[in-house]
């Protein structure tokens, strides 16, 4: 079957399945011959999505709050129940000096505070109307804007309804915003990200395994005798990617059926349209994992190599933050990035229930640039291996 | 039987590392590179002030009111309305699409109810499936529809809402983004740049064999431990110094606390993270696995657990009980408290004494599992 060694170094005629499956048997083993690896294939995609699903989570609840109540009435009462028993916040301290609030917000022990002057009760009945001091710790940018903004809507409310009960004559209220939302009613951050946390397994275990994989047996001196070897370019590669394809899907398999089963995210798309994305995707990523392992020399710069693209990918993908809150420049510049496609890919098939109708142009996307980028790699691999 | 520890052995270790990097340039030079590229795209691409979001509008009313309402939408920077329904049913597929975030449905009647005394409903149908964002847009959404309906029914009456609440933001009074992300970043980027420069390179030496070598020697493990250490503390307080400098000079993030205390608690912050980088490399034996290792203990926890960019008191006790070992978690409180609050020791003392913890930890870490491994 396979040809003698008078062949090798020359030109080997045809394409061997023989020849790959013997190369995927040797890496499967060389990657599982350390026992804690094929734990480190299955446990880390299990923390990692569990972290996500529950740590990634930007509305605010019981937000540490501290209370100076100069008035000490029971509308200023009322307005501090009010705050609380919203959810959005928890009184943690009582002051009666403007100083203990600096200290507070100082040592983070409060994130906000309220701030009820003299005569707030009855201001609210007078016709100038009274404020409250509000005042936010803006070192989280994103929860102190939400925050704040609950607050003043609950002060608001809170006050139309004291001065109305006060007796006053006060305007009722004049537009009621009912808001909708669609896709995701419960607005819950989970069903955004979970499913994006696939894209970003793939990501990182299709560049990792593979980056490392070619520079490992360069390294070590193996490369050069699988160069005198019958191995054809393209056998080397297949049988260098096909062990992390196996392994990638097996992943987003796990993570699929962990986020629909524990995570109750909705699955409102098509699986063999999901598997058939995915599988360009991981060539994708196939394919830049061995194109960094091609040009560097040892593992350490494959490593770094790695998070110089796994990174800025990851952030231009729109895996937190979406594509459209970039700035315009960024959002030319993630045109040319796989992972953006496939997010708007996973998300769309598991939340909206897109189907190839609406889903077409992402996964053109990745159909050109998936086989493109292993294209790439294997031309990449001959420069450096001849 | 070693005898006691020498500072020459020490350094001889060093210098070795030393040769190893500079050969090894692309390396060397990455890991200068990286951190300020990831300073930089983060604190670009990074925003939660989110502007400009698409919306379009389904006005049955078409009267003066409703009018005024849209204008409100349109004369905030917060939205753009790209385009009036005619059919309510038309609503859907610009959502499905993506093409806007927000329809705004005016229902007819509007402007009698509101001059009625109202309450006048509208309605806002939102696109969910980006939860923050969909979040932030219904929070303008309402403050500019709150805004309109008083000074529609105030104003025609001239009284005074009861109550106005003023705020004030401090530590970051525009509620930049940049402020918040860039001194986090930094904490990240130190312990992901410190991970990963020391998660090689003693699995490095076990894999070509040079570790038989090296344990043949008289070098004691502490110095072997402290020596491979030293090279890349240097280059991970450059790297502090140069990402603190595109956050002050680019971000223009306001640096207001003592830069003495910053270096300070940098310096015992990167020992630990360098030291938990040796140790997953002696643990490990092999780089791949310790590649493995070093991004689930390493990058996680400190871009997740850290509050970086999500609080820790929105997750769930779990998870809340678990970051409490998250070292990233403190220095980043700490980083935040010099740049944006400027304040010192006084009120950090618990935090640098915390990260003077970390890092005998992160060394006597590495030294076990080095000692263990080399026998």
């Amino acid at each position: 079957m396979t040809p003698g060694a008078a062949d090798a170094g020359r030109p080997r005629p045809g394409f061997s399945p023989t020849r790959v499956r013997e190369m995927v048997r040797k890496e499967l083993r060389q990657l599982f011959r350390d026992p804690r690896m094929k734990r480190m294939l299955i446990g880390p995609p299990l923390i990692q999505l569990i972290v996500f699903g529950y740590a990634v989570n930007t509305d605010i609840r019981d937000t540490r709050t501290a209370v100076l109540d100069r008035d000490r009435t029971v509308a200023s009462r009322q307005l501090v129940d009010a705050l609380t028993s919203s959810g959005y916040f928890k009184v943690v301290s009582y002051f009666e000096r403007p100083d203990e609030i600096v200290n507070a917000l100082d040592h983070g022990r409060a994130a906000i505070s309220i701030e009820i002057p003299h005569g707030f009760a009855a201001g609210l009945t007078s016709a100038r109307g009274t404020s409250v001091q509000v005042l936010v710790d803006g070192t989280s940018a994103n929860s102190a804007n939400i925050a704040q903004g609950y607050a003043n809507l609950i002060v608001q409310r809170l006050g139309l309804d004291l001065a109305r009960r006060a007796g006053a004559a006060v305007p009722p209220a004049g537009v009621d915003l009912r808001a909708r939302a669609w896709f995701n009613p419960d607005l819950k951050s989970r069903a955004y990200n979970v499913p994006a946390v696939a894209g970003m397994i793939i990501m990182m275990m299709g560049l990792s395994l593979t980056s490392m994989s070619v520079v490992r047996e360069r390294e070590i001196g193996t490369l050069e005798q699988l160069m005198v070897s019958p191995l054809r370019p393209a056998e080397l590669i297949l049988g260098k990617t096909l062990p992390v394809v196996f392994i990638t899907m097996a992943d987003l398999a796990l993570v699929s059926a962990v986020a629909i089963l524990w995570f109750d995210v909705p699955m409102r798309g098509s699986f063999l349209l999901l598997f058939t994305g995915s599988l360009f995707f991981v060539f994708a990523a196939l394919g830049l994992g061995l194109i960094i392992s091609a040009v560097s020399n040892t593992q350490q710069e494959a490593f770094m190599s790695m998070f110089f693209f796994f990174f800025p990918i990851l952030i231009l993908g729109g895996f937190m933050f979406p594509v459209a809150n970039m700035p315009e420049f960024f959002q030319w510049l993630s045109l040319l990035n796989p992972l953006r496609y496939y997010l708007e890919f996973v998300r769309g098939i598991f939340l909206k229930g897109a189907g190839l109708a609406a889903l077409w142009p992402q996964l053109l996307a990745l159909v050109v640039m998936g086989p493109g980028l292993l294209a790439l790699a294997v031309t990449r691999f001959h420069k450096t291996s001849a | 039987m070693r005898n006691a520890l020498s500072l020459g052995r020490l350094l001889a270790v060093s210098r070795k590392e030393v040769l190893h990097l500079r050969r090894d340039r692309r390396s060397l030079g990455l890991a200068f590179v990286l951190p300020a590229i990831m300073v930089l795209a983060f604190g670009w691409v990074i925003s939660f002030d989110i502007r400009h979001i698409k919306m379009a509008v389904y006005d049955e009313d078409r009267s003066q009111a409703s009018r005024a309402l849209v204008d409100a939408f349109t004369s905030s920077s917060y939205f753009v309305v790209t385009g009036h329904l005619d059919r309510y049913g038309d609503a859907e597929p610009l959502l499905d699409r993506g093409a806007v975030r927000l329809v705004l449905v005016i229902p007819p009647r509007f402007q009698a109810r509101l001059s009625g005394g109202g309450p006048a409903p509208v309605q806002a149908l939102v696109d969910g499936s980006d939860a923050n964002t969909a979040t932030i847009a219904l929070a303008y959404a309402r403050g500019i529809v709150t805004a309109y309906a008083s000074r529609a029914v105030l104003g025609a009456r001239r009284v005074a809402p009861p109550v106005r609440a003023e705020t004030r933001v401090w530590y970051n009074e525009e509620l930049k983004s940049s402020n918040m992300i860039v001194p986090g970043l930094i904490a990240v980027v130190m312990m992901i740049i410190a991970a990963m420069l020391t998660s090689l390179t003693i699995a490095k030496e076990w894999e070509r064999g040079t570790m038989e070598q090296l344990a043949s020697t008289p070098v004691h493990p502490v110095e072997v431990v402290f020596g491979k250490l030293l090279p890349y503390l240097g280059i991970g307080m450059i790297d502090v110094l140069v990402t603190g400098f595109i956050g002050d000079v680019i971000f223009a993030v306001p640096f207001r606390g003592s830069f003495l205390f910053f270096v300070g608690a940098s310096f015992f912050f990167l020992v630990g993270a360098l030291g938990i980088g040796l140790a997953i490399s002696a643990a490990t034996k092999s780089q791949m696995l310790a590649i493995q290792v070093a991004m689930v203990a390493t990058y996680l926890p400190s871009f997740l657990l850290s509050g970086f960019m999500f609080d820790v008191a929105n997750m769930p006790t779990a998870l809340q009980a678990i970051a409490l070992f998250v070292p990233a978690r403190y220095f980043i409180t700490a980083v935040r408290g010099i740049f944006l609050k400027g304040v010192g020791p006084e009120v950090l003392w618990p935090y640098g004494l915390g990260m003077i913890l970390f890092g005998i930890a992160g060394l006597t870490l590495a030294t076990r599992a080095f000692k263990k491994e080399i026998g």
